[in-house]
């Protein structure tokens, strides 16, 4: 990937600290997402590395009891500045969450819902929408299974076809990054299979930051790892690196099982 | 010592028809339960047996169906031409319950989405408490508010000689029947799953757009559901009625002319007529009318609410 030099962190974080309430989850995370790469975040449950990715488009804040110190600043700004406007930053901020959540609307209105909310005013045609469905179900390879039944409601997709589809609404947006939530934790093997390939394919063209604990999952999907534990990183590295010869102590543990 | 399993067998012997104290309290309960659950059924299908015994003997011999529904004119008291038309008094009810629900669907729903969508907790609780209380308040109450409250306003600021008509009344009966849409449309916006407005939330729309983009559509059922018991309790209601519509018979032209609804004939009149009378028989004759339109309004509510589409 060919990044500018001051453009290399598309996720910069520094002095982090999260509390949920009275309960500290993150300690002092200091960051670099490095732009069009796949980073994997990996760590036993509880280790804050869900909330890491939901601080980052600020939809942890949803639960009113959070409470954050230091920045996270995505492509160089700082998303805690008092004068942000949430819109901006998750239209550049795509998220896919660990159960698939399509809207309750059809396939072409999920495809379409995001690209509607950031282009008010300049309303796209119907021929310029039913475009945009195409390319964005093309690009998560569902294209030819939904192409026939778009009027029908995008819950009623296999678990797998529905978090297709939910990635497939974020790429009208043309978002820079896209964070997943232990995406394919609800889904069996085969599923698992079909949508790690498609995060392959959108490799280069975003920045992915990928949650979760199937450590396999980490090493084959992605090019950067980051190891946390108890709220705090513990090491971050090219994931090859990482996983044949971890600097730290704990986290040749975890990748060997003794705990987690 | 008895050591050995068969022994331990023999001596305590397996008695599976043994019967406790607690297989008799369970069957006791199980009677009570089902008797008190059967109950409600007999007692709604007596009811129905009753007006309709009371009404149908009316219906057969003297009345004209289609001049009942069709005629305007409700002279039942006439000792030589007694008149039996209850279409003045349809409309009577049908504007108050129209009005009151052009009144109470604002209300209810932005109350609802308000307590469902935007506050959090004491407020959330106590506006919960608050709307539960409202819908606690006797009916009577609300048409003594309209008898004496509302009566001269109207007719102070519109300027009309009365003040007891459809707007009195549809106005009074909104606020009755919004405490109850409210609590309905609030569970039915509260059955949305909230992973579909994270979900929305995380695409970069707004609070208002998750509400009314992916909140609504979704809990439409629930919503159209609690319009229409709104509905049925605005149709059924009596006594805040009686007491605000001025109750006199007419087809109203204006929101300004008083009615009289199907409701309140019956209560104003059914204590001074006698059993059995003709008179008698076409009060329970819209008894009956009443009834199947209210079992209509809820059964619909109840299907729509569940989720069965028309057609």
């Amino acid at each position: 990937m060919n990044t500018h030099a001051d453009q290399k962190h598309a996720i910069r974080t520094r002095g982090l600290n999260l509390w949920y309430g009275d309960f500290q989850a993150l300690f002092d995370v200091n960051l670099g997402i490095e732009r069009g790469l796949i980073t994997s975040m990996i760590g036993p449950s509880g280790c804050g590395k869900s909330t890491f990715l939901r601080s980052v488009n600020r939809i942890n804040e949803r639960l009113g009891y959070v409470r954050i110190e230091g920045r996270i600043d995505v492509l160089d700004q700082n998303v805690y500045d008092p004068t942000v406007e949430l819109v901006q930053v998750r239209k550049q901020v795509g998220m896919v969450f660990q159960r698939p959540n399509p809207l309750p609307i059809s396939i072409r209105d999920n495809v379409i819902f995001g690209h509607r909310v950031h282009n008010k005013g300049k309303k796209a045609s119907a021929a310029e929408e039913d475009e945009i469905v195409e390319q964005a179900l093309r690009q998560v390879l569902l294209w030819d299974k939904v192409k026939d039944r778009l009027k029908h409601k995008g819950t009623e997709l296999s678990l797998e076809e529905q978090q297709k589809l939910c990635i497939a609404r974020l790429l009208p947006v043309k978002p820079e990054v896209l964070l997943m939530d232990e995406p394919c934790s609800a889904l069996d093997p085969k599923g698992t299979e079909a949508v790690e390939e498609l995060i392959w394919e959108l490799k280069g063209k975003y920045t992915i930051l990928i949650v979760t604990h199937n450590m396999a999952q980490a090493r084959r999907a992605s090019e950067k790892c980051i190891f946390m534990l108890l709220g705090k990183v513990v090491e971050y590295g090219d994931t090859d690196a990482l996983f044949l010869t971890p600097k730290e102590s704990q986290t040749a543990d975890y990748i060997e099982g003794r705990y987690g | 010592m008895a050591g050995s399993g068969k022994a331990i067998n023999a001596e305590s012997a397996v008695e599976f028809d043994r019967r406790n104290t607690d297989w008799y309290v369970d069957k006791a309960i199980q009677a009570i339960v089902f008797v008190g659950g059967i109950s409600t059924i007999i007692f709604v299908i007596g009811i129905f047996v009753f007006i309709t015994r009371e009404g149908l003997t009316f219906v057969f011999d003297t009345l004209d169906v289609k001049e009942f529904l069709t005629s305007e004119y409700w002279d039942p008291s006439d000792e030589d031409a007694p008149e039996y038309g209850i279409l003045a008094l349809i409309a009577g009810t049908a504007s108050v319950t129209g009005l009151a629900m052009v009144v109470a669907i604002p209300f209810s729903l932005g109350a609802a989405v308000f307590i469902g969508e935007f506050a959090t907790g004491k407020t959330r609780e106590f506006l919960k408490v608050l709307v539960e209380l409202l819908a606690a308040i006797p009916s009577v109450v609300w048409g003594f508010i309209g008898l004496s409250i509302m009566n001269p306003l109207i007719i102070e600021w519109f300027n009309v000689p009365v003040g007891l008509n459809v707007l009195n009344a549809g106005i009074i009966l909104g606020l009755m029947a919004a405490p109850i849409m409210t609590s309905i449309a609030e569970d039915a916006l509260k059955a949305v799953p909230d992973r579909y407005r994270e979900a929305a939330e995380a695409m970069g729309a707004t609070r208002w757009q998750v509400i009314y983009k992916v909140v609504l559509p979704a809990a439409k059922n629930g919503l159209l559901g609690a319009v229409l018991l709104g509905v049925g309790r605005a149709f059924g209601e009596t006594m805040a009625v009686l007491m605000a519509t001025g109750h006199s018979i007419n087809i109203p032209t204006s929101v300004f002319d008083s009615v009289r609804a199907l409701t309140a004939t019956i209560a104003a009149e059914l204590g001074e007529t006698a059993v059995g009378s003709d008179h008698y028989g076409a009060l329970f004759t819209i008894g009956i009318f009443l009834f199947l339109i209210t079992f209509i309004i809820n059964l619909l509510a109840d299907l729509v609410v569940r989720g069965v589409r028309k057609g």
